[in-house]
């Protein structure tokens, strides 16, 4: 089961290693990572993505919770939430593919931020699935370079992560 | 401005160097010693060391041994053990004693000198990353990077070691931080938000639990490192007697409980006796109490989750819990805080046990204890590393502080030696480090300076930490040194004879020292024993003629002696191989 897990960490150096440091020594997946201060500056947010049976999420948020820099540890895939990530895509954009390119980029509610005469920048954003069948719907052979933040999220409703 | 009190001559303000307080908090947490070795990154605190006399330093003679030392100073007492380390090698050299702490949730505190923040990350002479190095065998660890923040550090590095789960916590400090100045300031208490240990076990749960145990046909107590790390032994005692439930104890867990007592079946696990593991296997209701289900301790989890049964599960940590077996009725909280709350709801419930069920378990349990699983072949010419730890424990009267290394002299010292009290029994449980019984056997006897200590050892293990007894002379520690040597590597060449064909590699200590001449050299007392009937009274001797010496007893025991009752790895605990004879 894939799920996504959102922590408060205190905002020091080191504070990463620890979490990436604790998955690659018990030998758990990270799907993706990200992370970036709050509003508050002494805290950052982060978000990971993983994929494992329950027991093992189960030890993946009580591992987290016992580093001492964690603030607190909820799996936001438990109930309602809300994902969202950014993936910017170069893209070959001449001739004929040209309009084709920004047809499928509207389709898909994307916006070309970068335009040369035989390339485009498009910034996309939803959620995993929808960055997927953008992909899908281009030609591949058009891809010059994606780069993708990975997955951020936040629950809906009254659900709040906040110290 | 703040003001601190230097000495007795009044009330000054004053701004004292990193160094200056270092040694300062030091004195404010009541350390009285500290086990280290100096070098370059230190220098400015062992300057201050020099000019007081409140903590007494102890010169170890290889860092890994300082941190053994100051390890089993805090398993054997209630203190918290410091030591201090020097960058770079220092601070590599300690990363085994620092594991082995963390392996067995000891509280430590470790103070590493580093090169000065403006080297950091240029490849400085004794430079290593400290905190990246022993990131993952430490409850936590910090590089101090301004010379104010020092005190408020060293401070949560006390709270966390202690508070909690227990476990090492490094400070490291850069050599340009302790020659800074900034007003001197100890906190009193510390609170952090990202940090709030769990006391208190959730009511309803330790309802639940004691409904289990009071409905129990077949209960079963099993212990662990946790009990004794708490200060529970009193409390489980009071459980246990209350209850009338046998009870079985981990490796880590030995002491707790007094082994001489009826309701102990022993330790159970790889080498566990016959009646603690089948009991562990066939009962009904199990009560976990600060233990973690090891592979060591249940064998194969698959095997033991097929025999249905009830298990309450108390610990501090909550990873801890249905980590490797799933349990039914969780309970996280402090063991002792727990206990009471377990006992408090017996007593209010006025609960009795099962009665008749339980004598009907007692009766099954007695027949499996009638099986002797522990009983050896004694012959006249040759001595059983077995024999040598029945006597040791005659001739201390079953109270002496007993620490091991790593090996099969570590199992027969946990069969055969019956720990009545805890914190006497000091070993290296989960990392399993050789090395470790000589510096352990020092820091116990700087907590206990008047107890009697032995080190149960081998061959090999002693040879891993054997510069130690160069300390040994120079602070006079009387240590008693059981050597059980059987010119192997005595566990391994167990192994290889059951699971690898008899084939031998490298268990096979070539070229021994003369141990008797080794311990004449360091200026200790040497004796070489290698008859069964000397047996006993050269530990007489070693113990009363050589009371404040240092003896190093050379036993030359059977060379195929081997450790039983054994669970192969990767098997059930009821799947017991039993000593060849039986």
């Amino acid at each position: 089961m894939r799920h996504i897990i959102s922590i408060l960490i205190e905002n020091e150096s080191g504070a990463l290693s620890r979490v990436s440091g604790l998955f690659s020594a018990r030998g758990y997946n990270i799907e993706s990572l990200t992370v970036a201060p709050t509003e508050d500056p002494s805290l950052s947010r982060m978000t990971i993505v993983s994929i494992g049976s329950d027991d093992i999420i189960e030890q993946i948020t009580k591992q987290l919770n016992k580093l001492i820099d964690i603030v607190k540890v909820v799996d936001l895939s438990e109930a309602a939430h809300i994902e969202r990530e950014l993936m910017l895509v170069k893209v070959r954009a001449a001739g004929k593919d040209r309009e084709e390119m920004k047809r499928v980029a509207d389709i898909f509610r994307g916006r070309i931020i970068d335009v040369t005469e035989s390339s485009y920048v498009i910034e996309l954003t939803g959620n995993t699935a929808k960055m997927g069948a953008f992909l899908d719907a281009i030609d591949s052979s058009l891809i010059l370079e994606t780069v993708r933040t990975g997955v951020c999220g936040i629950g809906r409703g009254d659900r709040i992560l906040k110290v | 401005m703040f003001r601190v009190k230097p000495g007795n001559d009044g009330l000054k303000t004053m701004q004292l160097t990193g160094a200056e307080i270092v040694i300062r908090c030091l004195q404010e947490e009541k350390v009285d010693h500290v086990f280290g070795y100096p070098g370059g990154s230190v220098l400015f605190i062992y300057d201050e060391l020099f000019k007081q006399d409140q903590i007494k330093h102890i010169l170890v003679r290889h860092e890994q041994a300082a941190v053994h030392a100051a390890d089993a100073y805090s398993r054997s007492s209630d203190k918290i053990g410091v030591c201090l380390v020097t960058s770079g090698p220092g601070v590599t050299n300690a990363v085994t004693g620092i594991a082995t702490a963390y392996m067995d949730s000891i509280p430590l505190v470790v103070l590493s000198g580093q090169v000065p923040t403006h080297y950091i990350g240029q490849d400085a002479f004794q430079e290593a990353d400290t905190v990246g190095i022993t990131r993952p065998c430490v409850k936590h660890n910090f590089l101090v990077k301004d010379v104010k923040d020092l005190a408020v550090t060293i401070k949560k590095a006390f709270y966390l070691a202690k508070t909690g789960r227990p476990g090492p916590v490094l400070v490291d400090i850069p050599k340009d931080i302790t020659a800074q100045k900034c007003e001197f300031h100890y906190p009193k208490s510390i609170a952090m938000r990202s940090y709030n240990p769990v006391v208190k076990g959730h009511t309803g749960q330790i309802k639940k639990a004691v409904q289990l145990l009071l409905e129990a046909k077949r209960p079963m107590i099993y212990t662990g490192g946790g009990v004794i790390l708490s200060d529970a032994a009193d409390k489980l005692i009071k459980l246990t007697r209350l209850l009338g439930f046998p009870i079985t104890q981990t490796l880590m867990g030995l002491g707790a409980y007094p082994a001489t007592d009826r309701q102990f079946l022993g330790m159970l696990g790889m080498h566990g006796t016959y009646e603690a593991n089948m009991a562990m296997q066939d009962c009904d209701v199990l009560i976990a109490i600060g233990a973690r289900f090891d592979d060591r301790v249940i064998g194969n989890p698959d095997h033991f989750g097929r025999n249905p049964r009830k298990i309450i599960h108390i610990d501090i940590d909550p990873s801890s819990i249905s980590k490797r077996v799933k349990v039914d009725v969780p309970i996280v909280g402090n063991v002792p805080d727990v206990l009471d709350e377990i006992l408090k709801q017996i007593e209010a419930a006025n609960g009795k046990p099962d009665a008749k069920a339980l004598a009907t378990w007692w009766q099954q349990i007695e027949e499996w204890r009638g099986v002797h699983c522990l009983k050896y072949k004694m012959g006249e010419d040759v001595i059983m590393p077995q024999y040598v730890v029945e006597k040791l424990y005659e001739v201390t009267g079953g109270d002496a502080f007993i620490t091991s290394d790593v090996g099969q002299h570590q199992m027969f010292a946990a069969q055969y030696y019956k720990f009545d009290k805890p914190r006497r029994w000091i070993n290296s449980g989960g990392l399993g480090t050789m090395g470790f019984g000589l510096p352990a056997a020092m820091g116990v006897r700087f907590a206990n300076p008047k107890a009697p200590v032995a080190c149960i050892t081998g061959e090999a293990s002693i040879q891993m930490c054997i510069q130690e007894l160069s300390t040994c002379k120079q602070f006079r520690l009387p240590v008693k040194i059981i050597n059980l040597n059987n010119g192997y590597l005595g566990m391994v060449r167990q192994w290889q004879q059951m699971f690898h064909g008899n084939r031998y590699a490298e268990s096979y200590v070539d070229a021994l020292p003369d141990f008797v001449k080794l311990a004449e050299a360091y200026g200790h007392v040497g004796i070489k024993v290698e008859k069964p009937a000397d047996v006993e009274p050269a530990l007489k001797e070693a113990f009363v003629k050589h009371k404040n010496e240092l003896v190093f007893l050379d036993f030359i025991i059977n060379p195929e002696a081997n450790v039983f009752p054994m669970v192969a790895a990767g098997k059930g605990l009821s799947e017991m191989i039993l000593a060849e004879e039986l």
